[in-house]
């Protein structure tokens, strides 16, 4: 099995890649570990993956519509 | 602050008449507060110019959660400076929304001091709503709170603040022990509740009875509403003293009854059970004479919602019947595996109710491995799409072929 902390990296990776083109959402992180990943990966680890980003505070939950995983950044609403 | 320091004529013709008024509360906060100041001059503006200045935050937070702060930023920040930051925090609130006024005095003077003083007691989906702080605050309004037994509740595509009427602990109507359920249920989902995962976000509401004082049929994705499987209890000497005392029982009870299963020949009011629906009525017009009956528990329906992004739903019945008995693991498992399908064939801001309406009660209930009821359909008698087509074992169109030749 693959360890929660290598599913993280590969989560941080896949987010930061699709940075100002494509928001994701946990789901869509926890289908594409499970596809990268077939049988060495299930829901629970993705889940400690997401849980270790987030604590860690190397992604944050965003909200647009629906809740997202994004790497830290600047309120676009925000004012100064 | 001496007080409010804009003109408000607009605002002002909502604190007339005898009702309570939120612009008298604003006001109020106004005067000590520069953000409920700001806020009465926004609103103002906005009631004058008709157009709402508010943006949408989508990152404001506290470390570790992904829920429970709205973030809400002026357009007009150099005009109204004191909300140019106006988040909304959600609190969430203790089952059945008792507290100390020791606790409510902790929160007050907290959001005094952090935001704006101005709270909304409380939300749609009954968290207590902290309305107006800025961004540098979440963190030691989170701490604070969480130094006091209080937490943040749901918001995005999560499990919301899980809600439920009094239950036991003021109704005697109560089915099942809504308060334990919702307390169980809020602890059992911590990850669903703060860190969401969901397509959108997921409402339970625990109501004890089928009076439903939390609206759980038309405002949750999961309703608890209870209800029993025995007869009414019936009180007749009561009933008498009703009658006597005026009641018109005919007209205000049997013939209101939507099951059209009682009779009152003058002596004695007869109730044909089987024909019961539940409802209530007779109970709540005769309450020292009806009861529900002894044998208690409650029907789970599944899918209402209000109209967001699309029309609004009503709950359809999921289990009929099943005792609430802690530790609610049968029903913890089939909720699990509702989630498990929604999360996978969900799309974005699809909630459960849209859901089982694009892939159908059949094929929604056969994923989730629970057996279809007669219960489930809601006029089985007008509806000509419902099909027993898992009545039919394999041979049995054989034995009908035989009959009929024979």
């Amino acid at each position: 099995m693959v360890s929660a902390s290598e599913v993280a990296e590969a989560m941080y990776k896949m987010v930061k890649e699709s940075m100002g083109q494509k928001k994701l959402k946990p789901t869509d992180l926890t289908k594409a570990m499970l596809e990268i990943y077939e049988g060495r990966v299930d829901k629970a680890t993705c889940k400690a993956a997401i849980k270790e980003l987030v604590n860690g505070g190397k992604c944050v939950y965003t909200y647009f519509g629906g809740s997202y995983l994004e790497i830290p950044h600047r309120e676009g609403a925000a004012n100064d | 602050m001496a007080g409010a320091t804009y003109k408000t004529p607009k605002l002002d013709e909502l604190e007339k008449g005898p009702w309570p008024s939120f612009v008298k509360e604003i006001k109020m906060a106004a005067r000590r507060s520069p953000m409920a100041n700001d806020l009465l001059g926004q609103l103002e503006k906005s009631y004058t110019e008709k157009i709402g200045y508010w943006k949408h935050g989508g990152i404001v937070g506290v470390m570790g959660y992904g829920g429970g702060v709205i973030g809400r930023y002026s357009q007009l920040p150099e005009e109204f400076p004191g909300v140019s930051h106006f988040h909304t925090i959600r609190v969430n609130q203790p089952a059945g929304w008792f507290y100390t006024s020791k606790a409510l005095r902790g929160i007050c003077d907290m959001w005094e001091k952090r935001g704006s003083g101005l709270t909304n007691m409380h939300g749609s989906t009954g968290d207590i709503v902290l309305l107006g702080t800025v961004t540098d605050q979440l963190e030691p309004i989170f701490a604070e709170l969480t130094a006091t037994g209080f937490d943040l509740g749901g918001s995005g595509s999560d499990v919301r603040t899980p809600s439920c009427c009094c239950g036991k602990a003021r109704c005697e109507w109560a089915c099942y022990d809504t308060m334990a359920v919702c307390y169980d249920f809020t602890m059992s989902f911590q990850d669903e509740l703060h860190r969401p995962a969901f397509p959108y976000k997921y409402k339970f509401k625990f109501a004890g009875c089928p009076n439903d004082c939390v609206a759980s049929v038309a405002r949750s994705d999961m309703s608890f509403i209870g209800t029993w499987r025995d007869d009414i209890k019936v009180n007749a000497e009561e009933v008498k003293k009703y009658v006597d005392g005026g009641l018109d029982i005919i007209n205000n009870v049997v013939l209101n009854c939507p099951g059209k299963c009682m009779k009152w020949d003058g002596k004695k009011l007869e109730i044909d059970n089987d024909s019961c629906r539940h409802c209530m009525h007779c109970i709540n017009v005769m309450p020292k004479a009806l009861a529900p009956g002894d044998d208690r528990g409650a029907c789970i329906l599944i899918g209402s919602k209000a109209p967001i992004v699309e029309g609004a739903l009503l709950s359809s019945v999921l289990i009929p019947f099943i005792k609430m008995e802690p530790p609610y693991t049968e029903i913890k498992e089939i909720i699990e595996r509702i989630w498990d399908l929604w999360c996978e064939e969900g799309k974005a801001r699809e909630r459960v109710g849209e859901f089982i309406q694009r892939v159908g009660m059949g094929n929604f209930l056969e994923a989730i491995e629970v057996e279809p009821l007669a219960e489930m359909v809601a006029h089985p008698r007008e509806n000509p799409y419902v099909f027993y087509e898992d009545y039919f074992e394999e041979g049995d169109e054989d034995e009908d072929e035989e009959e009929e030749e024979g």
